[in-house]
């Protein structure tokens, strides 16, 4: 039984032309914005590539771009096959073109419907490329002196001033590792020694965070030194002291950055699925309501469009027949090729 | 003498009605350009008028928008004259309204040149402004507690990060005034009672510059207190120092960011005006070139177009003549006296002459 069958008499047709024209260019338009969407996507997650610990994330911005750009191909051919529509001398030179194009249409509003479904939920992938790439960076912070790394403090530098934010999980992650490099310390004095026999792996560890910690908005100069000891400043307990230094930690600040990003640009793709699809659903019921003209000689009669001429499960097995040949050939070929030689 | 005189058919008034059309609209979508940029400026300035002392500078932007406004207007007006100037009788109705209409027009695209030259003679005043305003601001830095300078401190770091610089001049401008609030200083130490003893204002003064002073670029990490003691910080020399803190003055920064930015706008309004000034040349052809077919009855015929009717000294003392006319109408009762001593000269050279 045939899929959402409507009657089209001649005027409904040559409306439906001309609003599939009109929605065909929205639709360009609206690929060409997910397009661009992509691209700033990238931009943006390239700018703080060196805090990510890999790059999984990039699937997203990537998948936009495709879509986009497929978009844009569909929508072009659907503007040239609906102004060739109304005239029955040309519209028979798209028949063999129309059944590859639907293919390649449905898998382009497939692979949109995922990239609209993983900019909502790639979220927690991001959060742990994060956490390990940030990890490094503090990690690396003084090895200013060493090739590949040297850029690693500007890098983290800037991050914290840009995004208002300290260490990985808060300014703490700074006191269990040695940020400051060894060019830089005295060894000779007591004060240095202790420090460094204090641990194991023998490092200057020290309740101190870099200068891009520091909160603007403090009303006090900015302590960054023996923030856990009390009596080292005046009129300072560090319990209670909230807008000396960033209280949020740089993972939760990038991560609230990039979702909202995503999230914006999952409800844009979400709307641009929706007129790509009723594009295609138009481009289906003007084909086959002027298929069904064929035989007659008058063009302005009325016909019947529908979505489907079968059920959506008949006409499933009838794509996948052909595929499905394919690959009983390979089995039989090779069958036979294991037959033969024994 | 007519001034640059030109034959105009009627093809060719055809077409420059035509392209006049065209140019009134893409001036009107410039003069929308210029209003943007002068917003676009004033919001700019505004941003950091914590560190400016007077407003001058805002004349720039305020004229920019005045022109835009005034040329979205002309070109209004433009478009409509030309589109009626096929239409003999149309165009009547505009003769007494263009004489004044060119020069409300000349007036406002020539503030365009008044303008850009402004932008280039204010720049002493900006300066003596940003030196008076950031010293200010560094003095009042530590005044977190004081009602309608709390925000300073904020102001200063967030300009010292946001442009990379440090001070006034330099970042030893930060060891000539006290930043550190007394609510934080522990006055029983001796070290604090030394400082504020070392100077007659009695004010605790430090070799020490605030944190948004720091470079992120240096490859160590920052060293913002006893800057000008070597000894003080491992393997450090200061006079060799460069990467430790902003080098610039924020004074320099935020001049050449600003005359940056008008310098860029520079072009853009220079093409504008010259837009602009083409848009009412046309105009006054077509004026003078409709003047010649009024008089005849044949709408096709060939006329002449001119700028000027007669040379431009002639012109000139022409429009004072009729500004002088024009003043005793508004001042008002000696029109009459004048006219009667001007009948009484000339009945006496009358009688001479007879």
């Amino acid at each position: 039984m045939v899929l959402m069958k409507m009657k089209f008499s001649f005027q409904k047709r040559v409306k439906l032309a001309q609003s599939l024209w009109l929605l065909s260019w929205m639709a360009t338009v609206a690929g060409s914005i997910t397009f661009c969407l992509g691209c700033f996507l990238k931009i943006e997650l390239r700018k703080r590539a060196e805090v990510m610990g890999n790059t999984d994330i990039y699937i997203v911005p990537h998948t936009l771009m495709i879509v986009g750009l497929g978009g844009l191909g569909i929508n072009y051919f659907a503007g040239r096959i609906c102004q060739d529509a109304l005239d029955p001398s040309r519209f028979p030179q798209w028949k063999t073109f129309l059944k590859p194009y639907y293919g390649a249409s449905m898998f382009i509003a497939f692979l949109m419907f995922i990239a609209m479904l993983m900019s909502f939920i790639m979220k927690g992938s991001l959060d742990s490329s994060l956490r390990i790439g940030l990890r490094n960076g503090i990690r690396f912070y003084k090895d200013t002196d060493t090739p590949g790394r040297c850029f690693q403090k500007q890098s983290m530098d800037r991050l914290q001033m840009d995004f208002q934010c300290c260490g990985n999980d808060d300014y703490s992650d700074w006191f269990e590792v040695q940020w400051i490099s060894n060019r830089y310390l005295d060894l000779s004095t007591k004060d240095v020694k202790d420090r460094i026999k204090s641990n194991v792996d023998g490092r200057y560890l020290l309740d101190g965070v870099p200068f891009s910690c520091c909160n603007p908005s403090s009303p006090r100069p900015c302590i960054q030194y023996q923030l856990t000891n009390d009596s080292a400043h005046f009129s300072y307990e560090h319990q209670t002291e909230e807008l000396n230094l960033y209280l949020r930690g740089c993972r939760e600040a990038l991560v609230s950055y990039y979702g909202g990003l995503m999230n914006t640009i999952g409800v844009v793709v979400l709307s641009v699925l929706l007129v790509q699809g009723s594009v295609l659903a138009s481009l289906r019921y003007l084909q086959t309501s002027l298929e069904a003209l064929e035989g007659q000689e008058n063009a302005e009669a009325e016909s019947e469009g529908y979505l489907l001429e079968k059920s959506v499960k008949e006409t499933v097995m009838e794509w996948l027949e052909p595929v499905l040949k394919l690959l009983q050939l390979n089995q039989v070929a090779s069958e036979e090729g294991e037959a033969a030689p024994a | 003498m007519t001034v640059l005189k030109i034959k105009f058919s009627f093809q060719r008034r055809v077409r420059l009605a035509q392209g006049l059309w065209l140019l009134s609209w893409v001036a009107m979508f410039t003069g929308v350009v210029i209003f943007s940029l002068g917003v676009f400026l004033k919001m700019e300035l505004l941003r950091r008028s914590e560190v400016m002392h007077t407003m001058d500078i805002h004349m720039v932007p305020n004229m920019l928008m005045l022109v835009g406004l005034a040329s979205v207007g002309i070109n209004l007006c433009a478009g409509r004259i030309c589109q009626d100037s096929m239409n003999v009788a149309r165009f009547t109705l505009w003769k007494n309204f263009l004489t004044p209409f060119f020069m409300v027009s000349l007036l406002f695209t020539s503030l365009l040149l008044v303008a850009m030259s402004l932008s280039f003679a204010l720049q002493p005043s900006l300066e003596e402004s940003l030196k008076i305003g950031l010293k200010n601001g560094i003095r009042f830095y530590k005044d977190t507690d004081t009602p309608g300078r709390c925000f300073q401190k904020q102001t200063i770091d967030r300009l010292q990060m946001e442009f990379q610089c440090c001070g006034n001049s330099n970042f030893k401008d930060w060891f000539e005034v006290q930043w550190i609030n007394n609510r934080y200083l522990d006055f029983t130490s001796k070290e604090v009672k030394d400082r504020m003893r070392s100077n007659v204002d009695g004010r605790y003064l430090v070799d020490g510059v605030p944190f948004s002073c720091c470079n992120p670029a240096s490859p160590r990490p920052c060293i913002q207190e006893r800057i000008l003691d070597n000894t003080a910080h491992h393997n450090y020399e200061y006079h060799l120092e460069e990467l430790n803190l902003h080098n610039r003055g924020c004074r320099e920064a935020l001049l050449s960011y600003y005359m940056g930015l008008m310098k860029t706008i520079g072009p853009g309004v220079l093409s504008v005006f010259l837009v602009q000034l083409s848009v009412l040349a046309s105009l006054r052809y077509l004026q003078t070139a409709m003047i010649g077919v009024e008089e005849q009855e044949n709408m096709e015929v060939e006329t002449e177009g001119y700028i000027l009717e007669k040379g431009v000294k002639e012109t000139l003392n022409e429009a004072k003549e009729n500004l002088k006319n024009l003043l005793p109408v508004w001042t008002g009762g000696q029109v009459v006296d004048g006219a009667t001593e001007g009948d009484a000269e000339a009945e006496a050279g009358a009688e001479k002459e007879a």
